[in-house]
């Protein structure tokens, strides 16, 4: 597989220094689409019972994270901390051979576990599926929950798997010669501006 | 990193991503499903010429935790007790595509042979080389450390390395591969090592080594300990006169209950006893000490699992090597002069 | 007799003055500047206006492996590879299967050398019989057998016992024989894999202590000052064992030493690599050493150089270094790494080269026609050498069958270009030509 899953992990591949680029989501758009999307999950939900969020290293992490806290403030009820957790999938990839190694991440599912629980796995691009089907076995392994859903920022297309998402921030067609980086302050550094770009390929 | 053959070339960087990794590994012992699917279809072939049933069960364990197919090769009852030579034995092992071999041997350099010698491509794992190295053993004592020392500073153990920490190494340290790998990574990670024995069980060069070296285990206790490693002594040792008796050697140099209670007696109520095994009760460590809650020896044992996980995780899950085009077709072809240590 | 006659135009004699050199029925018959064409006559000219004539090298210590290792290297094979390293004679070690502990296997192995015709093959005896050290062979059969032996050794294993070592160099005075010991406490080095030091104790190799060398040369150097005999200590190898012998020569004691390129040249570093090519008897030592030996060599504390030549069939280099055989191949290397290590230093002139790889090796081993000077009437025993060349070893292409060679891939300087063995060219253009046919079926010694 030559195109990354993830497209908006690691350092890109063609360095050039004119790299043609347009910003698609800004900070703010970035918060309004999450805004919408934890009101979806309540929907969808008919509530907050049951739910947990587990976001995909590296930036479906902080993005779960954002959710649980606009959901814990519609619901004075909810305890963010406990309703977020981190699903690393390296390990179920199916292109481990097929790439340097990389460094898994931790695993961190809250004490109540996932059995009967449902899920919304949360990642910050949708592109051919492949992280997505990953994520699937790696949930397997920690049990059996009652309903898989999936929450991601941006759904760019090209999917090479029957997956689609439950709930998207945004639409995004592309090439499949663009690249789409996702920039989040937890991740990148808090100097970083969040906001979504859209590279230009050669 | 293509092979891991000792410790002593480690960056520490690579050692602690190791650790890293290995932490990793460790929560999917504890879960329902102990397996991950990362190895699926590689081949690990533990390849041991000298009997470790610990070490082999050990590397199984972590192979199949991450499902790879294993096959053990054991040179006794096989063709390696018949004569058959390294090379072969190698080549047979290229034949059916082994991706690592984990190899345990009598002589040391063996694994260094294996890797070097062009007669197999595949990665080569150290499981312990005659007196020279077992670089697993030491990074799963180095495991066993970080998350001793991280639990008492508070600082979490990822990224982490064994700053300021004070260890003793204590024992046959001339036989000890454990020890020689042990001295090498603990450098690494910034920790103090002072090695105690009686003078005919150190090494001529010993004093080359970056670590202290002494004969009094407890002076050394005096002078404030984190972690006591007590190394295996073979009571055959005393026939060539390395030292006089079993006794005198226990109340010399073994960590016994009098020891023990020094270490009470210094208030040092979180130095950790640890032993790589199997133990000599009564020769190098005491019952008491071994059973204390000062031991780690169980633990070592548990975090052995998750570093040899770690090990071939880093070392298989990367590219798949491109075969060499012309090992195949031109076996004829003469063997490329012996290239240079890989750690890349 | 050969009646070709050779013109070496203009070589430069022992490194100095040029001269040409009239070779005819085996003998230096005309030296001279500019010889005139009625000295000339129909001589085969051979031009050596870049090249140094020395004195044919003689080896005091090289293992054929004929009779009983064939496959590792036979008188003819090993003799081809004497030739190409510049030597016109050759001291074949007893170590053979079976020993070369009587006149019978002696007599074989002289046989087979003369057969051969490269060089000289000079049998070495064995000391005690079987090399077991608990009897003594029969020196004095060996001595008047017609391979002539003179040089006695247990190579491979030390003489240890202190009274077989006294009788043996007692005996020997009966003709004129010399102990050439192979120096090793075989207590202190039971297992022993390498020089025990920095590296051992990194490699967990077992240690070679140095003093398991120097103490028995120190025994050995007081027992032939006690019986008033002479001793040769083979392939000394640390800074120790040169200052014990420094030590014995100032006190007047019959002894002399040798050293190997390898020793000359090679440390204990290589061994990092578990390569059993650096594997030897005794084992690589310290720079230290090596600079301690070079020194000995330039200083004359040391005599000679010996290859120590061991050949070993690849099965046994291709394993574990604690299984593999030791031993190194030298003939083929020799003069280049003498002159890498000696000449290109400074530390030695050719003339220096001449003595301690031709005069004085023929003199311990008795060999009255060789290592002559390069003087009218004087055997044509010569070798030509190109100094200015340079080449990378390539243990594949060598005469030898053996194929480890430590120095494999390495530049060196120095081409063998011409050898001639009794006024017979073996080697031409660097490469072999013919080997000296002797005239008639029984030949009657020709020494």
């Amino acid at each position: 597989m030559n195109s990354p899953s993830t497209p908006s992990e690691d350092a890109p591949f063609n360095a050039e220094p004119v790299i043609v680029s347009r910003v698609v989501l800004t900070a703010a758009d970035i918060d309004r689409a999450l805004t919408r999307i934890a009101y979806e999950i309540l929907e969808a939900n008919k509530g907050s019972a049951n739910l947990l969020l587990l976001g995909i290293p590296r930036r479906g992490y902080p993005l779960a994270q954002r959710l649980a806290n606009k959901l814990a403030a519609t619901d004075p009820s909810i305890d963010a901390a406990a309703i977020v957790g981190q699903l690393d999938v390296t390990m179920f990839r199916d292109d481990l051979a097929h790439q340097p190694t990389r460094a898994p991440q931790r695993t961190r599912v809250p004490v109540s576990g996932i059995d009967n629980k449902v899920i919304v796995l949360v990642d910050d691009v949708l592109y051919s599926g492949r992280t997505i089907r990953a994520a699937l076995d790696a949930l397997v392994d920690l049990g059996r929950p009652q309903a898989v859903r999936l929450a991601v920022l941006v759904d760019r297309g090209h999917r090479e798997l029957p997956i689609r998402a439950d709930h998207v921030g945004k639409n995004l067609p592309t090439s499949s010669t663009e690249k789409v980086r996702v920039r989040l302050a937890e991740i990148d550094g808090p100097t970083v501006r969040d906001e979504v770009v859209i590279e230009a390929g050669i | 990193m293509r092979h891991l053959l000792d410790t002593e070339d480690l960056s520490r960087d690579h050692a602690v991503q190791i650790l890293d990794t290995a932490q990793e590994m460790s929560a999917v012992g504890e879960r329902e499903v102990k397996k991950l699917p990362a190895l699926r279809g590689r081949t690990v072939v533990n390849l041991f010429f000298e009997d470790s049933t610990r070490t082999r069960i050990s590397f199984e364990a972590a192979a199949k935790r991450l499902s790879a197919d294993v096959i053990n090769f054991t040179a006794k009852g096989s063709s390696v007790s018949k004569g058959e030579s390294l090379k072969d034995t190698a080549q047979t092992l290229e034949a059916m595509s082994a991706d690592a071999v984990v190899i345990r041997h009598w002589a040391s350099g063996a694994p260094a042979r294996l890797a070097n010698s062009g007669w197999i491509d595949a990665a080569v794992i150290n499981a312990g080389d005659g007196t020279h190295a077992h670089p697993t053993q030491a990074l799963l004592d180095a495991f066993t450390m970080r998350s001793h020392w991280s639990k008492l500073s508070g600082i979490p153990s990822v990224g982490a390395d064994l700053k300021g920490m004070r260890i003793i190494i204590a024992g046959d340290v001339l036989h000890s591969r454990v020890a020689r790998s042990n001295v090498w990574l603990l450098r690494t990670l910034g920790a103090h090592v002072t090695l105690v024995a009686p003078p005919t069980l150190l090494p001529v060069g010993v004093e080359h080594w970056p670590c202290k070296v002494s004969y009094d285990l407890d002076a050394t206790l005096e002078a404030g300990v984190d972690a006591i490693m007590m190394l295996r002594v073979q009571a055959e040792r005393m026939k060539a006169s390395f030292f006089p008796s079993t006794r005198e050697y226990a109340r010399r140099w073994g960590f016994d209950d009098a020891r023990l209670a020094t270490l009470d007696r210094l208030n040092l109520k979180d130095t950790i006893i640890m032993h790589p095994g199997p133990m000599n009760r009564g020769l190098e460590i005491s019952s008491a000490a071994a059973d204390s809650v000062r031991s780690t020896v169980l633990a070592q044992v548990r975090n052995g699992v998750s570093v040899r996980m770690a090990v071939l995780y880093l070392l298989l899950a990367g590219e798949i090597r491109d075969p060499q085009p012309n090992s195949k077709q031109n076996p004829t072809a003469p063997a490329t002069a012996m290239p240079a240590k890989d750690n890349s | 007799m050969s009646s070709a006659r050779y013109l070496i135009r203009s070589a430069s004699i022992l490194g100095g003055e040029r001269a040409d050199i009239l070779i005819q029925g085996g003998i230096i018959t005309a030296l001279g500047e500019d010889l005139g064409n009625e000295v000339i006559g129909d001589a085969t000219v051979i031009d050596a206006r870049t090249l140094i004539a020395l004195p044919g090298m003689v080896d005091l210590h090289t293992h054929l492996r004929e009779p009983g290792r064939e496959d590792a290297e036979t008188v003819e094979s090993g003799t081809r590879a004497a030739a190409l390293g510049g030597f016109t004679a050759v001291h074949a070690m007893a170590n053979s299967s079976p020993v070369a502990d009587t006149a019978g296997v002696v007599e074989q192995v002289y046989s087979l050398g003369r057969e051969s015709g490269w060089v000289d093959v000079r049998p070495v005896g064995a000391v005690t019989v079987g090399l077991a050290g608990k009897q003594l062979a029969e020196l004095g059969a060996m001595a008047d057998s017609r391979a002539r032996v003179r040089v006695f050794s247990d190579d491979g294993i030390c003489v240890s016992d202190p009274v077989m070592m006294r009788r043996a160099l007692e005996y020997v005075k009966a003709f004129d024989g010399v102990i050439a010991q192979h120096a090793q406490e075989p207590r202190l080095t039971e297992g022993a894999q390498m020089n025990e030091g920095k590296v051992s104790a990194v490699l967990g190799l077992a240690g070679w202590p140095a003093v398991a060398e120097e103490s028995i040369i120190a025994r050995d150097v007081l027992l032939a000052q006690h019986v008033d005999s002479r001793l040769h200590v083979c392939h000394v190898s640390t800074a120790g064992s040169v200052e014990i012998i420094r030590w014995a020569k100032e006190r007047g004691i019959n002894v002399t030493a040798e050293v190997t390129p390898h020793h000359l040249l090679l440390t204990e570093e290589l061994v990092r690599s578990y390569n059993p090519v650096y594997k030897v008897n005794p084992p690589l030592r310290a720079d230290s050493d090596v600079q301690a030996l070079r020194k000995a060599l330039a200083d004359g504390t040391i005599d000679i150089v010996g290859t120590d030549h061991a050949p070993h069939p690849s099965e046994a280099k291709e394993c574990e270094w604690a299984a593999a055989a030791m031993g190194m191949t030298g003939l083929e290397t020799a003069l280049s790494v003498v002159q890498e290590t000696m000449i290109e230093t400074g530390l030695m002139s050719w003339a220096d080269f001449a003595r301690v790889t031709s005069t004085t090796p023929a003199k311990i081993g008795r060999v009255v026609d060789q290592g002559r000077p390069l003087n009218v009437g004087e055997p044509a025993n010569i070798v030509l050498v190109d100094p200015a060349a340079r080449r990378a070893v390539d243990q594949t292409l060598m005469a030898t069958k053996g194929r480890n060679s430590p120095f494999a891939g390495m530049e060196l300087p120095g081409k063998v270009v011409a050898t001639f063995f009794h006024g017979h060219p073996t080697v031409l253009d660097g490469r072999l030509n013919t080997p000296r046919r002797l005239q008639g079926a029984t030949q009657t010694g020709g020494n």
